[in-house]
């Protein structure tokens, strides 16, 4: 954005994504974990904080949380523990949330953005922690207090989170942006959450200030942390919003960081702005300790290394070797790996048998996406395998068929769930052959002297005119073979 | 035959065996125990007669029918009020949970059905397990059979009581620094602290988690091995429960061991020890050095600071464990009616006095909720410990209290270590005084913390320890003889403690009700 560009400051953004993470179970108890069933009724004893209940780790949780831990290239200590997070809310049963403190299960790890059109340069962004904990309850509060109770749902209470924390790498909103969609992609390719923003199974918080250049020197404007953000474009909108807002104030105010308490905004969607939370500085110590209830976890060299090896290819190295094996452009690529893993398979089957890298993209990204939107279909579901696309691209690539009449037999393909050949032989479409293409042209040339001599007087685009009449008279004939075969047969005269 | 109520389980299993009495007539025989002295001595705080004689009838027919039986089957068992029977109330005596009831048995109870044991009611304690002499219960004081004037101990005060006065052959409590040995001591009875891990904890409502452990007490060794065997093992619940295989203890309790090596702790007979306690002690290592036994002077260095470490990591967890008790989903919650319209007034007053920063400061009602409920609820020490807890994990004071505590555990452990590469057990006193009178302690609370002198680094060290009668004072009343373990040796502890009792008859005397 040009306003960034020219603004005379840095913007500073840091973020904290908390990813539900794919188990059936929660993470200390056997409760499901399905999003939309009827309040309370997916508790269990351990979930409502009953006496006498306790906890016991879901390994499958504890092996999500890993596979990304090292797909972020995050170094895992031998040794992590459980601790508890203290503090009273009705929407927390026990009175403290079971997560981990200062010894997390990852840290120190980093992911790669980059934008495919050059926004801005490719980067890695740090990442300071991953760690694991249980998600809180839902609270329903009645907006006139004192008229109706609040209403608590403990049904999402327990569900694992992963919560992924970045250093303070990110210098723009579109950074933000790309992050969050390279990690959301990250994570849809290691199958570990379903990233529903919707279903809150992946929310975002966001810190954010800026650093100004004033004649004497440097200084920062203070931290906020901004909460509230339901999609990656609001998350880019409320950060380009509240680097503005946060620039203004300083020139207002002179305010700088450390001269005032951490503030929490919340992005207020439909006015577009964000706005200031009660901040409530004695709930700040948590007085956090191991949790006595659950065994340290320890993870050797070797577990880390068998979930290496299980990791399967990444979206930033699957899209370099698209470009090296298929020959695509890095765009194409992006857009590709970006679609996720269903796409990317079908594209890579595509190519594969249709021995055209290229060809397969433009179809994918043209024809199959352009459907998958228009039918609100998942690529599964989708009812032109690769293989037969492929059977169809080839006969575009034998010139059997030009890209018009491609499309029409993929039309068909899609509505009759007919194989190429199938759907050409039911459309009528076949390949010329040889004497036939020449005899039409033969007929055409003869009907129209004038273009004859046109050719002859060096106009060539004068053929365009018979190629409309040679499809009229034979909706299978290639222009491109119309075109050949008549200057040949006027060269010949 | 002796009265029913008078047979230990053993001998009441025997009877069964040989169809000499029914459970049915041993369970009658406890209630009408009860029914007959409990209202003096407050040993009880719950018990269900109908249910306990429906089940009694249930596993006589059983018997005659020929149908296999569970290792206790027919004999009556107490419960500390701490451990959760599924749908009857659970109270840990305190007026948080007057009527709360569980949704689930804890896996203890779940193995003593299993076991056809008879359960008989839920026993009297301090409340939520903090204290040593029961007069922390919400409900009532409970009292010492051997001397009414006094304690039967605590936490596990009515467990110790029952077995003492007859009520029940064998009971199940808790002990989290001693909560099981001192009152056994106190009332000349034997009570088994075991391994932590050893018995699993789900279920048991939660005091000090790293510590808390579920043991039994009986008036013998051969009985506790009984109870230990049916409750003790694995449990995928409890996620600190150790995966070992349990002993046959039964089996084994009655074989003598050869060559014991006792540890004499250099440490317990130092200052504070009562004379009579200490030669009570001497006079029991002695019984054993006549059975063949060597005793060595040993050290445990750390042990001067158990009782420091143990008064940070308790309040630490309890006040973790305990912050559940909000009002908010189970449970005392305040008048909200009351409450609402206390906040009213004083918003009102604020108001009509112009003081901003009095509304300011006025609670919301959530919080208000929150202050009068947990004031309500929990009683002095409760409140205590937990205002402990909190401080010590507290920013700023964290390292210097919890964490320091968790090294000198560690210390405290590593001692214990050391200790068994030469002895087999560690002998000593279970508490520093017998019996002391009602009332003698409860404004003193340091006084009573020192109660647990000796008791707390088994907690700390996570090793079992055990109590079994030793002798009286000359006031008539009982002495208590502890022994320690290395973790998982609780075979030994047995084996150790059924030795002494075939030497001695202290543990046959029953206090005149």
């Amino acid at each position: 954005m040009s306003r960034v560009e020219k603004a005379p400051y840095q913007i500073i953004i840091g973020l904290e994504t908390h990813v539900q993470l794919k188990t059936q179970t929660k993470l200390f108890s056997r409760s499901s974990t399905a999003f939309g069933a009827p309040p309370n009724t997916q508790t269990s004893p351990v979930d409502i904080g009953l006496p006498g209940s306790l906890p016991v780790m879901n390994r499958r949780a504890y092996e999500l949380a890993l596979r990304t831990a090292v797909a972020l290239n995050c170094t895992i200590p031998r040794y992590t523990k459980w601790d508890r997070k203290q503090y009273f809310y009705p929407d927390l049963p026990k009175g403290y949330q079971i997560s981990q403190y200062d010894l997390p299960m990852s840290c120190e790890g980093w992911l790669e953005i980059s934008d495919s059109k050059d926004a801005f340069a490719p980067k890695r962004v740090r990442i300071i922690r991953a760690h694991l904990e249980e998600d809180a309850g839902k609270s329903m509060h009645d907006e006139a207090a004192g008229k109706a109770d609040s209403r608590i749902d403990l049904n999402r209470a327990g569900t694992p989170l992963l919560e992924i924390v970045t250093y303070p790498d990110l210098s723009s909103p579109q950074e933000a942006k790309a992050y969050l969609e390279e990690l959301k992609l990250l994570l849809l390719y290691l199958e570990v959450s379903d990233c529903n923003m919707e279903e809150g199974s992946l929310r975002v918080d966001a810190n954010i200030n800026l650093h100004i250049d004033t004649p004497d020197g440097e200084v920062a404007t203070p931290i906020v942390e901004v909460k509230n953000m339901n999609s990656f474009r609001s998350v880019e909108r409320a950060l380009s919003y509240e680097a503005q807002r946060q620039y203004e104030v300083w020139q207002e105010t002179g305010q700088t960081k450390g001269q005032v308490p951490k503030q929490t905004r919340g992005w207020d969607d439909q006015a577009q702005v964000t706005r200031g939370q009660r901040h409530k500085e004695e709930s700040s110590d948590y007085r956090y300790f191991p949790d006595p209830d659950l065994c340290p976890v320890t993870t050797t060299p070797e577990q880390i290394e068998e979930v290496q090896r299980q990791l399967g290819e990444l979206p930033a190295a699957t899209r370099a070797r698209l470009v090296s094996q298929f020959g695509i452009t890095p765009y194409d690529a992006d857009v590709i790996v970006n679609q996720g893993r269903g796409v990317l398979t079908y594209f890579e089957e595509l190519a594969q048998a249709s021995g055209d890298g290229k060809q397969a993209s433009n179809w994918v990204q043209q024809d199959v996406l352009r459907t998958l939107k228009e039918t609100a279909c998942a690529i599964d579901a989708f009812p032109v395998s690769a293989l037969r696309l492929a059977e169809l691209l080839q006969a575009v690539r034998n010139n059997e068929v030009d890209n018009a009449r491609a499309r029409t037999i993929f039309a068909e393909m899609l509505g009759s769930r007919l194989s190429a050949r199938e759907a050409m032989k039911k459309l009528g479409i076949e390949k010329v052959d040889a004497s036939d293409l020449e005899n039409l042209c033969r007929e055409l040339l003869a009907k129209n002297p004038h273009v004859v001599t046109d050719v002859k007087n060096g106009k060539e685009k004068a053929i365009g005119s018979l190629i409309g009449q040679a499809r009229q008279k034979n909706p299978n004939v290639n222009p491109n073979d119309v075109r050949r075969m008549c200057l040949e047969l006027i060269a010949k005269e | 035959m002796s009265a029913l109520h008078q047979l230990t389980a053993t001998e009441l299993l025997a009877a069964f065996a040989r169809e000499e009495t029914t459970s049915v007539a041993a369970t009658q025989a406890c209630l009408d125990q009860i029914q007959q002295h409990d209202g003096r001595l407050g040993a009880f705080l719950r018990t269900s007669p109908e249910a306990a004689l429906e089940r009694a009838a249930h596993i006589d027919r059983k018997r005659q029918a020929g149908q296999p039986l569970g290792p206790l089957a027919g004999v009556p068992v107490a419960v500390k009020d701490v451990i959760c029977v599924k749908d009857e109330v659970t109270t840990c005596a305190s007026k948080m949970l007057e009527h709360y009831r569980s949704p689930f048995h804890a896996t203890v109870i779940e193995r003593l059905l299993a076991a056809d044991a008879v359960l008989i009611g839920k026993t009297n304690m301090d409340e939520f397990a903090m204290g040593g002499s029961t007069e922390n219960s919400a409900y009532r004081a409970a009292r010492n059979p051997w001397d009414e004037q006094r304690t039967p101990g605590g936490s596990s005060g009515g467990a110790a009581a029952c077995v003492a006065a007859r009520m029940a052959p064998l009971s199940l409590g808790s002990d989290t620094g001693g909560s099981i040995r001192q009152p056994a001591s106190f009332c000349g009875v034997v009570g088994l602290k075991p391994t932590y891990g050893r018995v699993s904890r789900w279920g048991l409502v939660a005091f000090a988690s790293s510590l808390d452990q579920i043991g039994p007490l009986a008036r013998t060794a051969q009985d506790c091995a009984l109870l230990l065997e049916a409750i003790a093992g694995h449990d995928p619940r409890d996620s600190t429960s150790a995966p070992q295989p349990t002993p046959a203890y039964t089996r084994s309790v009655t074989q003598p061991l050869q060559g014991l090596r006792l540890g004499v702790v250099r440490e317990h007979f130092g200052e504070g020890l009562n004379a009579e306690v200490e030669s009570a002690v001497r006079e029991a290592i002695a019984v054993y050095q006549s059975l063949g036994a060597t005793v060595t002077d040993i050290s445990l260095p750390h042990s001067r600071y158990g009782i420091a470490t143990y008064y940070i990591i308790a309040p630490s967890e309890a006040s973790s464990n305990l912050a559940r008790y909000d009002g908010v989903h189970f449970g005392h919650r305040t008048d909200e009616a009351a409450m609402l319209a206390e906040l009213a007034a004083e918003r009102k007053a604020l108001e009509a006095a112009g003081d901003r920063r009095g509304l300011d400061e006025l609670d919301t009602p959530l919080v208000r909720m929150y202050r009068k409920t947990r004031s309500e609820g929990f009683g002095l020490e409760v409140k205590r410990r937990i205002m402990l807890g909190a401080y010590t994990l507290s920013k700023g004071y964290y390292d210097q209290y919890y964490v320091k505590a968790l090294k000198v555990r560690r210390l405290i452990r590593q001692d214990f270590d050391r200790a068994f590469e030469q002895v087999d057990l560690v002998i000593g006193p279970v508490a520093p005084t017998p019996a002391f009178r009602l009332g003698e302690k409860v404004n003193d609370p340091l006084a009573m913390y020192l109660e647990d002198l000796y008791t707390v680094s088994a907690n700390l060290a996570g090793i079992p320890g055990m109590s079994l009668p030793c002798g009286f004072t000359a006031s008539g009343l009982p002495l208590g003889l502890q022994l320690q373990a290395p973790a998982f040796a609780e075979e030994r502890l047995l084996r150790a403690a059924h030795q002494f009792q075939t030497a001695t008859d202290w543990h046959t005397r029953a206090p005149s009700l």
